[in-house]
């Protein structure tokens, strides 16, 4: 896959919806192509986090630890977006990712990708959006999960 | 050291100065027959005035004579000219081995230094004293004696000479010689001040240099650029004001001198002239007097410039010695003396007191014990926590007091025991600009115990040469151990032998947790297979098990090996034609496009219109990608094939390429297009520019570029030979033999285990290790980070198996768990002998068996940890602060 191909990936996704193309190929040609094979991890819980990953293609998993063992949160597709967070305001990866299929993501170092987000202010607002959704989400299930417990 | 300049030329070349003196002499008659023959040809045998019967009992005519004459004057200008070499050489001889004594003597002072001295004196100032500030000396030596005796000489023989002519005459011809040798001294007294001034001026900005470079870091940080270019301008201004006095002052006296000179002719001509024309002198004695005079001129402009010259050379010697007397000097014994004892018993500290002259006292009557069978803390706060350890290990001296060692002054004990048998390593140690395994050796050469390796092709020859050497250092004071010996104490570290010397090593790696830093140092190494067959081969077999390994199509994936047959994707196209490792400039990646060879092998294979085309869009998309971002991006140095500085000359070829099309170009444009497509790496870049066909006669091109290779370039490239060693390549990447995948989740950290795997496995890690010792460290051990400069220091220590290991912060620069580790492997490795550790941390204190706890220099309290270890004593409140 040539970085033409990236770009289009990229453009899929909703917060890059309204970059520039030519920041996109920039953000694509900065940054490494990575390939997984099923049951590899890209990165673990609680390590700190260099880069976000964009998949180009396949599926990956996402995994908490619970005292229960871990339990499996979401499942990633194609032009998803993840570990995200953990460079965003530096704390540790809240949750380990594995690869379910095989995966190729573009790997985004921390410092580009927050370039990035300074000069498209767009990105910073559909980053907020996606965020905003993701955490509706998860309350949801919070809220989903403690009735089940009958409290 | 002798104060003056004489003392040290009498004292030391006396004999030479008697045998200069002497040819200097002989050669005079010479020269005055030189001088008086060109007249007897002139007169006697030209002019026919005075053609002798007989000359040497041998009857001539006028011509005759003539030639003999001429002849005579012939072997008179050989014969001066001979002599003139001789005293010149041996001038040169004595003045170079004067100098080379008075230098190795200011080195042996400066090792005689008490180490504070060297918080007074920088290296900035030391070394122009004893290499630029010394070396006219050198050329003044030989003519310190000589040349006052000679020219002295020939004017009293001259005076003399018009004395007898006429005592009136005489007397008036060196009437002004009184005046002279008052005022010039007089004159010239305040010009060597000047001299003085201009010695000192210089060296405070050799002073001022040096500290700049040291503290390079902080005049950046601070923006203090513009004060240190004004402080210097200000100290250069200072020198030249001096220079310009000395310079006025000199020439005066020049001039002075020269009109005092004329003087005396100007009183022959009108008073000499008067008596001659009152009839009361004859024309022919004035005109011989004048003659006479006239020889008189030189030798007397001679005697003054040498005076000149004398002062000058006066004044450096004595500024440069005047800063080598210093108090307190080390006892050269210390240094020279061959004594060896082991140290054992008791070091006891009595009253001793630690202090520079004038500033606060570190120590303040100590008296502690330190058994040099068992392992002491030294804790505390406040200061002389770091002077207790220096002294234990006799770095420093005590101010006031004694440290006694049974019957003898530890103060006294020559270096050849307290060196070789006690360690101090200190927060910040030295490491010299040589390799690890020289600096790890360090402290097991002390003094040559085996004569050289014979190695050499003509060892008669050598010894001759080893011999001449050996008596040139002798006859100059300097120290005769042979350099090129093996000087290495193998006893000292518990070995037999260098190889048994090398597991020792490896030993004490594994122990101060420097062995994995020294195993990855020698994986990126060279290795000259010339010089190391043994290790070439035995790569080579780890090569053809990584081809096993990677056979494995799980870990075959993280690495592309090369293979002649095939394009490689994770190499760039530079290397895919070299298909080698450059060596030297001629072939290295950035050059390419400008070889002619490499051009001319594109054009073989027709590959020069691809790859102008695949440089325009490189170009292209480079300038896309990059034209929006700030100049200084990190990611121009990082990710772009063009510098931000050269975007506008890309920008001005893209467009007439696009008007004009790529053949308008002009040649030097071509090249800066054709040099891009040499970068690319078609598995990183992605820019989907490589198709089947171009990688298919690039391998043609490679083909091509191996057969065709001229023998003068043959030695600019090391080709990749699956059964060859490749010497121009790290030691890593022989084994692997090609080129790691891109895109392959965390690959470097999966083949580096790989790689560990099987250089443990094939047991190759030990030899890896060996190459890696051979790492420079740098200048004062720069290239190593701080920890591994303090492992570096420790493993020094270490291997001498010292008596008494003295430690003072020398792990601080170790991270948590490797401190631990190492602190842990140096209590077992030194149980049973003596250890003085400084610890930061008290509640360290309980692995030893003793504790010294200071308090601002004064011990506090000391025992066994245990008794100390109770509420109320100063440990334990340093205990509970932790």
């Amino acid at each position: 896959m040539s970085i033409a191909q990236e770009v289009e990936c990229l453009r899929k996704i909703p917060m890059f919806a309204n970059v520039e193309i030519s920041k996109l190929k920039l953000l694509a040609f900065t940054s490494e192509r990575v390939t997984y094979k099923p049951g590899e991890v890209l990165f673990h819980q609680d390590e700190m986090g260099t880069c976000a990953f964009i998949i180009l293609s396949g599926e990956a998993e996402v995994e908490v630890r619970t005292p229960a063992g871990p339990l499996a949160v979401a499942t990633l597709g194609a032009s998803e977006i993840v570990g995200e967070i953990a460079i965003l305001c530096d704390v540790p990866r809240t949750a380990t990712v594995r690869a379910l299929s095989e995966l190729d993501a573009l790997c985004v170092p921390k410092d580009h990708f927050l370039q990035m987000i300074a000069d498209f202010p767009q990105m910073a607002l559909e980053i907020m959006r996606a965020l905003a959704h993701r955490l509706d989400k998860t309350t949801g299930r919070l809220r989903e999960v403690l009735s089940g417990q009958g409290v | 050291m002798e104060s003056s300049i004489y003392r040290f030329i009498v004292r030391h070349s006396a004999r030479q100065q008697v045998v200069l003196t002497g040819m200097t002499l002989a050669s005079f008659p010479f020269l005055y027959a030189s001088l008086d023959l060109p007249k007897r040809i002139v007169n006697e045998a030209i002019a026919g005035k005075k053609v002798p019967e007989t000359y040497f009992g041998l009857h001539l005519d006028q011509t005759d004579y003539l030639f003999v004459l001429s002849g005579l004057f012939l072997a008179l200008v050989v014969i001066n000219g001979w002599f003139k070499y001789v005293i010149n050489t041996y001038k040169g001889r004595l003045g170079e081995r004067m100098l080379r004594r008075l230098r190795y003597e200011l080195y042996v002072r400066v090792l005689r230094f008490p180490l504070p001295r060297f918080r007074k004196m920088s290296p900035g100032e030391i070394i122009p004293m004893i290499t630029a500030e010394v070396e006219p000396l050198g050329g003044f030596i030989g003519d310190a004696i000589a040349v006052p005796v000679f020219q002295g000489g020939t004017l009293l023989v001259y005076i003399a000479f018009i004395f007898i002519q006429d005592p009136v005459l005489g007397a008036a011809a060196v009437s002004l010689y009184p005046l002279q040798g008052w005022l010039i001294p007089r004159l010239q007294r305040k010009v060597n001040q000047l001299g003085k001034q201009r010695v000192r001026a210089m060296r405070q900005i050799s002073d001022r240099v040096g500290e700049t470079v040291s503290g390079i870091q902080e005049v950046h940080t601070h923006d203090a650029a513009s004060w240190h270019l004004a402080d210097l301008s200000h100290r250069l201004g200072d020198v030249y004001d001096i220079r310009f006095q000395i310079y006025q002052r000199k020439f005066f006296v020049k001039f002075l001198n020269n009109f005092i000179n004329q003087l005396t002719p100007f009183f022959f001509y009108s008073i000499g002239g008067y008596l001659v024309i009152r009839g009361q002198l004859s024309f022919g004695a004035l005109v011989a007097v004048l003659a006479a005079y006239k020889d008189l001129a030189a030798p007397w402009k001679e005697l003054l410039d040498w005076y000149q010259q004398k002062e000058d050379n006066r004044i450096k010697y004595e500024q440069v010695v005047e800063q080598f007397h210093v108090p307190e000097l080390l006892d050269e014994r210390l240094l020279t003396a061959d004594e060896d004892m082991p140290l054992k018993g008791t070091l006891a500290f009595r009253n001793v007191t630690f202090g520079e002259d004038g500033g606060a006292r570190a120590l303040e009557a100590v008296s502690c014990d330190i058994p040099l069978d068992s392992h002491t803390a030294v804790v505390g706060t406040g200061s002389g926590r770091d002077e207790l350890a220096q002294l234990a290990a006799r770095v420093l001296l005590p101010s006031a007091g004694q440290i006694r060692l049974g019957e003898r002054d530890y103060a006294t004990l020559p270096d050849s025991v307290t060196g070789r048998h006690a360690a101090y390593v200190g927060a910040s140690p030295y490491l010299f600009s040589a390799s690890l395994h020289d600096n790890l050796i360090y402290g097991l050469r002390h003094r040559p115990l085996r004569p050289p390796e014979k190695r050499d092709e003509n060892p008669g020859e050598m010894a001759e040469r080893h011999q001449r050497r050996l008596m040139e250092s002798q006859l100059s004071g300097n120290a005769t151990y042979d350099l090129r010996a093996d000087w290495i104490d193998y006893a000292a570290a518990g070995c037999d032998g260098p190889e048994d010397l090398k597991r020792r090593i490896l030993q004490i790696l594994t122990l101060v947790h420097l062995d994995e830093d020294v195993y990855a140092m020698g994986l990126t190494r060279t290795v000259d297979p010339d010089r190391r067959p043994d290790v070439a081969a035995r790569v080579l077999e780890a090569r053809e098990a990584m081809r096993t390994v990677l056979d494995n199509p799980d870990l075959g994936r993280l690495v592309e090996r090369f293979d002649p047959a095939r394009y490689t994707l994770n190499a760039s196209v530079a290397e895919n034609l070299l298909f080698g490792t450059p060596v030297g400039p001629v072939f290295q990646p950035d050059a390419l496009a400008a070889n002619p060879y490499v051009l001319r092998v594109l054009d073989k294979v027709g590959l020069t219109d691809t790859f102008l085309e695949a440089g325009y869009k490189v170009a292209e998309t480079m300038v896309e990608l990059f034209a929006g971002l700030p100049p200084g991006h990190e990611f121009f140095e990082r990710f772009s094939f063009i510098g931000f500085a050269e975007l506008p000359d890309y920008q001005a070829i893209l467009a007439r390429s696009a008007k004009e099309g790529l053949r308008a170009l002009k040649p030097e444009e071509r090249a800066r297009l054709m040099a891009l497509p040499f970068r690319l790496i078609p598995a990183r870049h992605r820019l989907g520019l490589m198709t089947p066909k171009i990688e298919a006669q690039l391998l043609e091109a490679r083909r091509v570029f191996a057969a065709d290779l001229p023998a003068d370039l043959r030695d600019s490239v090391a080709f990749f030979d699956p059964a060859a060693y490749n010497a121009a390549a790290s030691i890593q990447d022989n084994i692997l033999f090609g080129k790691l995948v891109y895109g392959q989740a965390q690959v470097h950290s999966k083949v580096g285990r790989i790689l560990a795997e099987l250089v443990d496995r094939l047991h190759l890690r030990d030899t890896v290790i060996e190459v890696g010792l051979d790492h420079p460290v740098g200048v004062a051990g720069s290239r190593l980070s701080a920890a591994q400069r303090q492992k570096a220091a420790l493993a020094r220590a270490l291997l001498k198996r010292p008596d008494l290991l003295v430690l003072s912060e020398a792990t601080s620069g170790l991270d948590g768990a490797s401190q631990n580790r190492v602190h842990s492997a140096i209590l077992e490795e030194m149980r049973g002998r003596g250890l003085v550790w400084v610890l930061h941390r008290a509640s360290f204190a309980s692995a030893f068996d003793r504790v010294i706890v200071l308090k601002d220099g004064r011990v506090a309290e000391q025992g066994r940890f245990e008794e100390l270890n109770k509420p109320g004593t100063l440990l334990h409140e340093l205990m509970a602060a932790e």
